[in-house]
């Protein structure tokens, strides 16, 4: 592409690549805006905007090495019997499970599910000889604090109890893991691909399920 | 056709000149070279040959490998300096040479043929010279690299399996029979003048097995085991360190090698392979009771006890390691106490949780362990 063009002091003069030239001007006016003092301003925010914005996403969030675990005390399983003397008790308050929000805990839940051997009964969540843990149905509640008790206390007929075995702040990681297994943390908290061979949706493109209680097998059943 | 005009002698330096310039900075520098100053030069003179020697150094070579790729590493610096020295040398005069002519006249751009020949062929050699450089220490890398190689195929090596993690090493010694394997944490005994194989693999992240006084680096992949020989020569107790930077406690993922006779190893591996000691006193008995019935056993194993977690290091002969914290601390009975008491504080982020152990529970704790010899 070659262009005669005629420059500002009204010469002729061979331009070889006419767009490169349209683009130089572009940069010189932008150049010299920029010396302008009100336009540098301008510039200087835009620059400081995008530092600001680089640096909120240096802390995304706090990593719990060492926590205060969440609420222990109020933890309240389900209960297993319908007989009651009195009233009925009122519905306790949801516990609310700071470390679901959280990803490292989310992932620090994983390993331990790993760790404890949560898998060799659970089987990753899809359930053997342990009940699945990611679908819609809970034996023993499925809010994080009846998980929470699960764990501590144990259930009949095979799952073991941890209580004194684990930190507590583990155990709610390990609650938080688990409730994630069925969608019910916030996405961009969830563990996302294994690092080993895939045998389940990861955990953050796991649809939500929704709660369900179900009934006490047979064999869990507590002697009335 | 050159008008060469007297040049006046100016009464002070000619300021223009880059060369007289630096040698009224060298002679400057001459002068102000006091004593202190020399020894400061002396001093880290010394802190950088520091690097040639000691227990973490690929230039004290004590093994059959580490000695090749020694050998190797003096011939590249022999050559490299001495060619760096050639060009910085030649440099100099370059910058030494006057000009044709003086500032007065302007410069002298006629073409001189043989001149311009000149420079040519010296061009011409130089390159010459540095492709046969670059090819004679490629052929002896390669050399080298195939003498490695070659001295891998030793009959009846002693096979290890080295685990990463992070941030620790799990060591296993395999044996044909399985009962003698032994696992250890963060501590490397080898027999001087055995073929030692080490097949590496990794629990998390990808992490790489530097010892350097016995070989070079090898990664540690996930799901690939690789593996890796040597033969350790010289006895001595020297550093390895994780060389692929694997999270938060990278620095503080170390390994201590101890090379000795081969009979004093065979008394180091029967030793190991014994059962954990029963607690003798009432403190240590108590102290197996607060391990056992606590959290210690999820991830810990002990040998002989009910203790068989796999997350942690094996603590069956605890005692009988120097440090813990994969390098971090001598094994002393207040840094153990530390230890169990905020582990996240001496290295945070590792997998081991904080505890809160009365402090005559503490003890008993730590006596028990001091006894796993």
């Amino acid at each position: 592409m070659k262009h005669l063009k005629r420059n500002s002091a009204g010469e002729d003069f061979l331009c070889v690549f006419a767009p490169s030239r349209e683009i130089f001007l572009f940069f010189r006016k932008g150049a010299e805006a920029l010396r302008r003092p009100e336009s540098f301003n301008f510039a200087a925010i835009l620059v400081l905007l995008f530092l600001v914005s680089g640096f909120a996403a240096c802390e995304r969030e706090e990593r719990g090495f060492r926590v205060k675990t969440p609420d222990a005390d109020r933890i309240n399983s389900k209960q297993l019997s319908t007989l009651q003397p009195g009233a009925p008790l009122p519905a306790s308050p949801p516990v609310v499970n700071e470390y679901e929000g959280n990803a490292y805990a989310l992932s620090e839940g994983k390993r331990l599910f790993e760790y404890m051997n949560c898998s060799g009964c659970h089987a990753h969540g899809g359930g053997g000889m342990g009940p699945p843990l990611m679908d819609d149905k809970w034996v023993y509640g499925g809010e994080p604090e009846k998980i929470f008790a699960t764990i501590v206390e144990g259930r009949p007929n095979g799952m073991p109890s941890f209580r004194g075995k684990l930190p507590d702040y583990q155990i709610w990681q390990l609650a938080a893991y688990v409730r994630s297994l069925s969608g019910q943390v916030p996405k961009d908290a969830a563990p996302s691909r294994d690092d080993n061979m895939q045998y389940k949706k990861p955990e953050n493109s796991k649809e939500k399920e929704k709660m369900n209680d179900a009934s006490v097998p047979k064999s869990a059943e507590m002697p009335q | 056709m050159k008008v060469k005009k007297l040049k006046q002698v100016a009464p002070v330096e000619d300021k223009s000149n880059f060369l007289s310039a630096l040698i009224r900075v060298g002679s400057r520098t001459e002068k102000a070279l006091s004593a202190g100053a020399w020894r400061l030069i002396a001093f880290a003179a010394v802190i950088i040959s520091g690097g040639c020697g000691g227990a973490q150094s690929a230039l004290d070579a004590a093994g059959v490998q580490a000695s090749r790729l020694e050998n190797l590493w003096w011939i590249f610096f022999s050559v490299t300096a001495t060619v760096y020295v050639i060009v910085m040398a030649v440099l100099l005069a370059a910058l030494a040479r006057r000009r044709r002519g003086d500032e007065n006249t302007a410069p002298d751009l006629a073409p001189d043929e043989r001149r311009e020949t000149r420079i040519g062929n010296t061009v011409k050699a130089a390159v010459a010279v540095t492709t046969v450089i670059l090819f004679a220490l490629m052929i002896v890398s390669f050399r080298t690299g195939r003498a490695i190689q070659t001295l891998s195929g030793s009959p009846q090596p002693l096979q290890i399996k080295v685990t990463g993690h992070q941030w620790w090493w799990e060591i296993e010694y395999q044996d044909a029979v399985p009962s003698n394997n032994v696992t250890t944490a963060n501590e490397l005994h080898l027999p001087a003048g055995r073929p030692v194989k080490l097949v590496l693999q990794s629990n998390d992240v990808i992490h790489s097995f530097w010892l350097p006084n016995l070989h070079g680096k090898k990664d540690l992949i996930p799901n690939y085991p690789t593996a890796f020989y040597f033969q350790a020569e010289k006895t001595g107790t020297f550093w390895g360190q994780c060389a692929e930077y694997c999270g938060y406690q990278h620095a503080k993922m170390r390994f201590m090698v101890t090379v000795e006779a081969p009979e004093d190893f065979d008394a180091w591996i029967s030793a190991q392979r014994q059962t954990s000691a029963a607690p003798a006193t009432d403190a240590q008995k108590r102290g197996q009771q607060i391990f056992l019935t606590g959290t210690c056993t999820q991830c810990h194993t002990v040998q002989g006890t009910i203790a068989g977690g796999r997350v942690g290091p094996n603590l069956t002969h605890v005692a009988s390691r120097p440090y813990i914290g994969a390098g971090s601390l001598p094994k002393t009975r207040e840094h153990l106490q530390n230890w169990i008491t905020d582990p996240q504080k001496i290295k945070p982020g590792i997998r081991m949780p904080m505890s809160n152990y009365a402090p005559e529970d503490l003890q008993d704790l730590v006596e028990y362990l001091e006894s796993l010899k």
